[in-house]
């Protein structure tokens, strides 16, 4: 019989996708992005894609922190930079698959032109967007997905902007692959991510994840757990649904599934078309 | 090392500023650049694009000049060398990833091919004004190389030597060109590949599990791996150990910023490079780096024909600043003359280096812009007039004088 | 003019630097803030967000700093006071617009909480490392004031003070704050408003037709109008003459005149003597005198206080603006005294400048601390102590070798235990 490595509680599948010696992380509890992580992970594994030749980014913010946990080459870069600092990353080793892992604040606002630049350029990499609809890293700050009349620290009379519907930028802007799931999601969350990573393009998947600390304090919509409650009442899985449709508004009915899936050349492909052209001149 | 053939065009040319800094970029082993378009930097763009084939080199236009410093970044983790092209307003909004690229210790080139500002400022004219916010303008203490051509055929020597110091040293190493140089045509003689010297990249050869990002060597600087070979490293913006990991302690940020300027400021001897003529029997010295050398040069021909002892001490590093050498010939010389085409930077090192032992006399951007000899030789003659030591520049007033 | 009743929440409070600092700018009559949440520097945008509404003022969270501080130039033109709120990285972000604001000659307040760097550094501790960056972080040249509060309460007076400079001088006025002052709760006293001196904007008041908008008065500033009133007005960042027409050359017409941006420099350097505020004590028989702002400011006294137990006469030299730099004030002390003791947290910063004003003529001393905590009283006392004794003249910045550099590099220290 083979000893027991160290005790059984100690082994963990994911430990060799993980840097565990940066164990315990700082999200706090009841937070979804911890379930995106391991989703990510599982993803990673089932994908079978060569994890030397695959590179993690992240921005800033909580989510910001994904690439600090996971054991691949890694990245924690600038605020609403991730998405630039990856296109580098791609372009000039082009072996490379580069996954951006980080916010919605962080992709969507600050870096939201790199986001849709290099969706249009359909630069060769995943984007994982977790969304809580909140900037919790600095304390709940309205974010560029709080839902209209919803309560931030710094809309604290109700938010009135309307927020954006990312699978509709992603679309819209030309990314081949985009799907929605919740933290609550795993299982269809780890198979879409192991699809994505074999995808070639701009693929974007937005993972709707509970912030107990913020989002749900200031709304009062209880702790982690009821936001999970939440999740299982009032998500329908609708794949290939237009993404038009899939504004969410204050605690409404969240549509899930996976929107888009097409072929386009990916900014490489492109661009060594361009370069085999000029050579023979 | 040696760099490769086809990237090194060999011979005499007749190159632009712009062109040649593409040429030094390539024979220095350049194979990346991520720009945005901005006056007066475009030429490098095409000059890039027109050999890039042939030399195997790769080029994205990124949205923003924020997004082509970060892609820079990126790209040199890659194993690539890396650089970018811009003009003041594009190096304003790179601020904040030079930060990045000194806290990664991350080896790049910036060019700044400075144009008349602030803001939009005149975008077709030569300007000197960027000088100290290339030292100063992110947030945060970091140390930077910055060299100062003044012709095309340094902007081609400085360009290699810019990379070579950008590897040596991990860090971004920023050319600060101008307008003026950067359109001049000129004879340039780029030398044989095996006789440029590259200074290669400082990689890592231990065992895979052993790597420490930012462990450094006896001078400060840690040793890099390529993404992709397999080391599963972590780095970071925020203040780190040796593994790259965050630590939020005023003790670590001791440990990871003290060292980053150490790995300059321990070495400024054998960075510092300056050209110094006729300094020994001098009364006045003028000091100058980039655009204003032409008409340096002129003025201390017509002074010395005067009969006036002028020497000079051009600046080629401007950052780290010759502060010994400065120190030394001040208690040398009578006065400093400094021609800037801006409203003073550079002089104010000059004059905290004097320690009172000299005057300073401010040659400021006039009417003339660079074409300023007259002002230059009036401004020694002033200098030589001048007997007691004043506390303070003293700033030659032009014909013109003050609005 | 006296502030406006409905804009200051009068009172006494326990209160910490940030929101004293979102009270102050309402109460100086600010109008429109645009910020971006960046720690350490959220409450005060926060405090804003919640009192502006009832004043009649707008905040504004943009998607980033880029457009926080285009925002503000744009909310500025259009005839409010405004202020954005950052700390370091957005700071950096803002360089470029920032001379785009002194060139347009835009009154507007940056509220900067600076925090450790370079880059994402430490974002909840302190540091003072952008004060040469407020200064030279834009490209081309211009000139800023900046000003170092040390207190809540004066985060909540200086920034009043803020509002009021950047109106007189139509230029960017930074408040270089740092995360121990921002986060630091004390007693903030608001006082009535009628108690309160804010600044007007320099409104034209002449015939439409013949305003210029950068046509300057005596003091080299030019009056001001909003957008909307019928001006028709034309601003650029491009170098324009005083209708605000850009000019490529500045020969035009065969005028010689001397190129329009000099101006920009002119206004705050020949009016320093009147911007500058320093704060002085124990000067008369100093032999030393210890130059700070800010936080370093508070740690000084302690050090200076310990120095003094030991019979050593020690001056305290408070910069409460840091730029423009008190040139003549150095050079004037450098005369008298021995030495001048600087502890900032950055590695170097303005003691470069109170080396370049000294002349030669005084030893400067340097207590470097990178940031993420303050300075040991002692190592303050203790340089004070070494440059009292020092008696060559040294040709550079003495740099002290710190309690915690020794720590760090020499004393064992491990950071992953």
């Amino acid at each position: 019989m083979e000893p027991l490595r160290k005790t059984e509680k100690d082994i963990h599948p994911m430990d060799d996708l993980l840097r565990m010696d940066r164990i315990p992380h700082i999200w706090c509890p009841g937070c979804g992005i911890g379930t995106a992580v391991t989703a990510f992970a599982a993803g990673l594994a089932k994908a079978e894609i060569d994890l030397t030749k695959t590179c993690i980014v992240s921005g800033i913010g909580c989510t910001g922190r994904v690439a600090g946990y996971v054991k691949l080459d890694s990245f924690h870069t600038t605020h609403g930079r991730a998405i630039a600092f990856a296109t580098g990353i791609q372009v000039a080793n082009p072996d490379l698959k580069v996954i951006v892992f980080s916010g919605d604040g962080d992709l969507i606002s600050i870096g939201g032109n790199h986001f849709i630049h290099a969706a249009r350029r359909n630069i060769n990499m995943l984007v994982i967007c977790v969304n809580n609809f909140i900037y919790a890293m600095t304390g709940g700050q309205v974010a560029p997905t709080t839902p209209l009349a919803t309560y931030a620290t710094t809309s604290p009379f109700g938010c009135v902007e309307p927020p954006f519907n990312i699978p509709y930028l992603a679309d819209s802007s030309g990314a081949v692959y985009v799907a929605r799931w919740t933290a609550l999601h795993v299982r269809r969350l780890t198979n879409s991510i192991a699809e994505a990573l074999k995808k070639p393009g701009f693929s974007v998947i937005e993972v709707i994840s509970p912030c107990a600390m913020y989002y749900s304090r200031i709304n009062r919509l209880g702790d982690g757990l009821d936001m999970m409650k939440f999740y299982h009442d009032n998500t329908e899985i609708r794949h290939g649904e237009d993404t038009k449709n899939l504004d969410i508004g204050f605690q409404t009915k969240i549509i899930v599934g996976k929107f888009v899936d097409r072929e386009r050349p990916t900014y490489m492909d492109s661009y060594n078309k361009w370069l085999s052209g000029t050579k023979k001149d | 090392m040696k760099t490769n053939l086809k990237a090194v065009l060999t011979g005499t040319h007749t190159l632009s500023g712009n062109e040649a800094f593409i040429e030094g970029a390539f024979a220095a082993g350049c194979r990346f650049l991520a720009a945005y378009p901005i006056m007066p930097a475009i030429e490098t763009i095409e000059r890039y694009l027109k050999r890039s084939a042939e030399v195997g080199a790769t080029f994205i236009q990124m949205e923003d000049e924020i997004s082509a410093l970060a892609a820079v970044i990126g790209a040199s983790w890659t194993g690539k060398k890396s650089m970018t092209v811009t003009s003041g307003p594009g190096f304003s909004n790179m601020m904040e990833h030079l930060g990045l690229g000194v806290m990664l210790e991350t080896p790049c080139v910036i060019v700044d091919v400075q144009q008349s500002g602030p803001s939009l400022g005149i975008p077709t004219r030569a300007g000197q004004g960027d000088m100290m916010q290339a030292r100063w303008g992110s947030h945060g203490d970091y140390e930077v190389i910055t060299l100062s051509p003044s012709s095309p055929q340094e902007m081609f020597d400085f360009t290699i030597k810019a990379f070579n110091f950008s590897e040596k040293y991990r860090t971004p190493v920023i050319i600060m060109s101008d307008e003026y140089v950067a359109h001049k045509k000129e004879k340039v003689i780029i030398p044989r590949a095996d006789e440029i010297k590259i200074t290669p990249r400082r990689y890592f050869k231990g065992q895979k599990d052993k790597y420490l990002p930012f462990k450094r060597d006896k001078d400060f600087v840690p040793r890099m791996v390529d993404i992709g070979d397999g080391y599963k490293f972590h780095v970071t913006g925020l203040t780190h150990d040796d593994k790259g990991y965050p630590i939020m302690l005023e003790e670590c940020q001791e440990y990871n910023v003290h060292p980053i300027l150490w790995k300059i400021r321990n070495d400024t001897e054998k960075i510092i490079e300056f050209q110094e003529i006729g300094t020994k029997d001098a009364e006045i010295v003028i000091v100058y780096y980039g655009a204003t050398s032409g008409a340096a040069s002129k003025a201390i021909k017509q002074a010395r024909d005067l009969g006036i002892k002028v020497g000079s001490l051009k600046l080629d590093t401007v950052w780290p600043f010759p502060d010994k050498k400065i120190t030394e010939l001040a208690e040398k010389v009578k006065a400093f003359v400094v021609p800037e085409i801006n409203y003073g930077q550079i002089v104010s090192e000059v004059e905290r280096c004097s320690y009172g032992n000299a005057n300073v006399v401010f040659v400021s951007h006039g009417e003339n812009g660079i074409d300023n000899t007259e002002d230059i030789v009036s401004a020694i003659k002033l200098a030589l007039n001048e007997e007691k030591i004043k506390k303070g520049i003293i700033e030659y007033q032009s014909q013109t004088g003050r609005v | 003019m006296k502030a406006n009743p409905r804009d200051v929440n009068t009172g006494t409070y326990y209160m910490d630097g940030d929101v004293a600092a979102g009270h102050g700018a309402l109460a100086a009559g600010c109008r429109f803030i645009g910020g971006y949440p960046i720690t350490p520097s959220t409450e005060a945008a926060e405090t804003f967000a919640r009192i502006a509404p009832k004043a009649g003022a707008v905040f504004i969270q943009m998607e980033d700093e880029l457009g926080s501080i285009a925002s503000v130039m744009g909310a500025s033109w259009s005839g409010v006071k405004t202020m954005t709120i950052t700390s370091g990285p957005g700071y950096s972000l803002m360089m470029e617009i920032i001379g785009l604001g002194a060139m347009i000659e835009a009154p507007f307040v940056i509220l900067n909480i600076q925090r450790g760097g370079p880059s994402t550094g430490v974002p909840t501790k302190t540091g003072q490392a952008d004060m040469m960056q407020s200064r030279w972080g834009s490209h081309g040249d211009y000139e800023i004031i900046a000003i170092s509060p040390d207190s809540p309460q004066e985060l909540f007076d200086y920034t009043i003070k803020a509002f009021n400079l950047s109106e007189k001088y139509r230029c960017p006025v930074m408040i270089m704050s740092d995360e121990c002052v921002g986060h630091m709760s004390e007693k903030v006293v608001i006082p009535p408003a009628e108690e309160i001196e804010i600044e007007p904007r320099r409104f034209y008041n002449g015939p439409k037709e013949k305003y210029l908008p950068f046509k300057p008065d005596q003091d080299l500033v030019p009056k001001m109008v909003k957008a909307g009133d019928g001006y028709n007005l034309y601003i650029t960042g491009l170098v324009h003459d005083e209708r605000g027409y850009p000019i490529t050359n500045q020969k035009e017409k065969g005028k010689r005149q001397q190129f329009p941006t000099r101006r920009l420099v002119d206004k705050i350097r020949l009016n320093a003597d009147k911007i500058i505020e320093l704060n002085e004590e124990g000067m008369d028989d100093a032999e030393v005198v210890v130059v700070s702002y800010g936080i370093s400011y508070r740690v000084a006294i302690r050090g200076i206080e310990k120095a003094r137990e030991k019979g050593i006469k020690v001056g305290n030299l408070r910069l409460i603006t840091v730029w423009p730099f008190p040139d003549k004030k150095i050079t004037e002390l450098a005369s008298k005294v021995k030495a001048f003791v600087v502890p900032e947290i950055n590695y170097g910063q303005i003691v470069f400048e109170v080396e370049r004003c000294s002349h030669g003529q005084a030893n400067v001393v340097l207590i470097p601390h990178g940031g993420a905590g303050v300075h040991n009283p002692d190592d303050i006392a203790e340089a004070i102590e070494y440059a009292v004794k020092e008696k060559k003249k040294i040709r550079k910045v003495i740099e002290w070798k710190t309690r915690l550099e020794k720590f760090v590099f020499e004393g064992g220290y491990k950071l992953n235990k």
